[in-house]
C-alpha cells in the first residue's frame, strides 16, 4: 500500500476469517482455540473467586457471579424445564452460556477481535452436545418408543393425520434442531464480522487508498458508522449466546415433559 | 454470454439473497408489531413481553442470517 496509488479493494468474505497456526510448529493452536481456551480460564477463574469467600452480605464479585448463575439458573433453566428437574441442568446450561457468551464478546475485545464461532466447528460441537443431552435425557426418562411417540405424535391429533405428522415432526424436532441451533450460532457472528469488516476496510479504503479527498471524508464517516455498527454487533452477540442456552432448554423442557 | 442486447447477466444466488430476505423481514416486524401493541393495551406487560419478543427475534432472524452466510457459499461455488 503506497500513498497516493489506487489499487482495487478487496470486499471482506470467508478468506478474512483464515486464522494460520500462532507457534509455527502446532498447526491446531491457533487463534480460535487461544480465545477458547483465555476463555475457560477467565470463566472458572471468575466463578471461583465470586464463590470463595461466600458470605451473607456479598461482596461485589460474589454479587456479580451470583447475578450470572441466578440469570441461567432461574430466568433460563427454570422457566424453561420447570422447578422439578431443572437443577440437574443448571452446570451445563451455566457453563454454555457464559462461553459462548465470552467468546461471542471476544470478536469486540481489542486485540482479540475474533468470534470463536464464526468457525462452525465449534458451532457443531456445542450444538450437538445439546443435542444429545435432550435426546438421552428424553430417552431415559420414557424409553426408545415412548419418546419417539412423545416428539413425533402430539397429543390428540386424529390418525388420519399421522402419517402426515410424523415424518414431519421427526424432521422438526430431531434432525433439523441441532442444525439450526448451530447454524444460527455460526451465521450471526460470521455475517457480524463480515459487517464490521466492510465498515472498517471500506473506510479504511477510502480515506488511504483512493486518490480523493471527497471518498476520504466518505470514509471517515464510514470508520464512524463502523463504530456503531460494532455497539451491534455487541447486542447481537450478547443475543444470540442467549438465544442458544434458551432453545436448549426448551428442547430439555419439552423432551422430559409430562403429557397433560 | 448472450446475444440478445438487453440480456441481464451476472450471478443469480445474488437474486436469491434479495428474495430470501424479505421472508424474516416481515417476520421480525410482525414480532415486533405484537410487542408494541401488547405494551400499548398493557404497560405493565412491556418486560414479559420483550423478552419473549428476542426468543422469537432470534428463532426468526436465523432465516436472514443462513441467507447471508448461504450468498457466501453460493458466490465461492460459482467463483470456483
Amino acid at each position: 500500500m503506497s500513498a497516493g496509488v489506487p489499487t482495487q479493494f478487496q470486499p471482506p468474505g470467508p478468506q478474512n476469517f483464515e486464522t494460520p497456526p500462532i507457534f509455527s510448529g502446532v498447526d491446531w493452536f491457533t487463534k480460535p482455540v487461544l480465545v477458547a481456551t483465555l476463555s475457560v480460564i477467565v470463566i472458572v477463574w471468575f466463578f471461583w473467586g465470586a464463590s470463595r469467600k461466600a458470605a451473607v452480605v456479598p461482596s461485589k464479585l460474589q454479587f456479580a457471579g451470583e447475578l450470572g448463575y441466578n440469570f441461567v439458573r432461574n430466568s433460563i433453566a427454570r422457566d424453561a424445564i420447570g422447578s422439578r428437574d431443572y437443577m440437574k441442568f443448571v452446570p451445563y446450561l451455566c457453563g454454555l452460556f457464559f462461553f459462548i457468551l465470552f467468546n461471542n464478546v471476544a470478536a469486540t475485545i481489542p486485540l482479540i477481535q475474533f468470534p470463536t464461532f464464526s468457525h462452525i466447528g465449534w458451532a457443531y460441537v456445542a450444538a450437538i452436545m445439546s443435542w444429545v443431552i435432550y435426546n438421552a435425557v428424553g430417552i431415559k426418562k420414557k424409553g426408545l418408543w415412548g419418546y419417539f411417540k412423545h416428539q413425533t405424535m402430539p397429543a390428540g391429533v386424529p390418525v388420519w393425520l399421522m402419517p402426515l405428522m410424523i415424518p414431519i415432526e421427526f424432521i422438526s424436532n430431531i434432525l433439523v434442531r441441532p442444525v439450526s441451533l448451530s447454524l444460527r450460532l455460526f451465521a450471526n457472528m460470521f455475517a457480524g464480522h463480515i459487517l464490521l469488516l466492510v465498515f472498517v476496510l471500506g473506510g479504511e479504503y477510502m480515506v488511504f487508498e483512493t486518490g480523493s479527498i471527497a471518498l476520504g471524508g466518505v470514509g471517515i464517516l464510514t470508520f464512524l458508522m463502523g463504530l456503531a455498527i460494532a455497539g451491534l454487533e455487541l447486542f447481537v452477540q450478547c443475543i444470540q449466546a442467549y438465544i442458544f442456552v434458551v432453545l436448549t432448554a426448551q428442547y430439555i423442557g419439552s423432551a422430559i415433559a409430562d403429557e397433560h | 454470454m448472450s446475444n440478445i442486447a438487453l440480456a441481464i447477466t451476472g450471478d443469480i444466488a445474488v437474486l436469491g439473497y434479495g428474495l430470501a430476505a424479505i421472508g424474516p423481514g416481515v417476520g421480525v416486524g410482525l414480532i415486533f408489531a405484537a410487542v408494541i401493541n401488547g405494551t400499548a393495551r398493557q404497560p405493565e406487560a412491556q418486560s414479559k413481553l420483550q423478552s419473549i419478543a428476542w426468543i422469537g427475534f432470534g428463532v426468526t432472524e436465523v432465516l436472514a442470517i443462513i441467507g447471508i452466510a448461504l450468498a457466501f457459499v453460493f458466490k465461492g461455488q460459482a467463483g470456483s
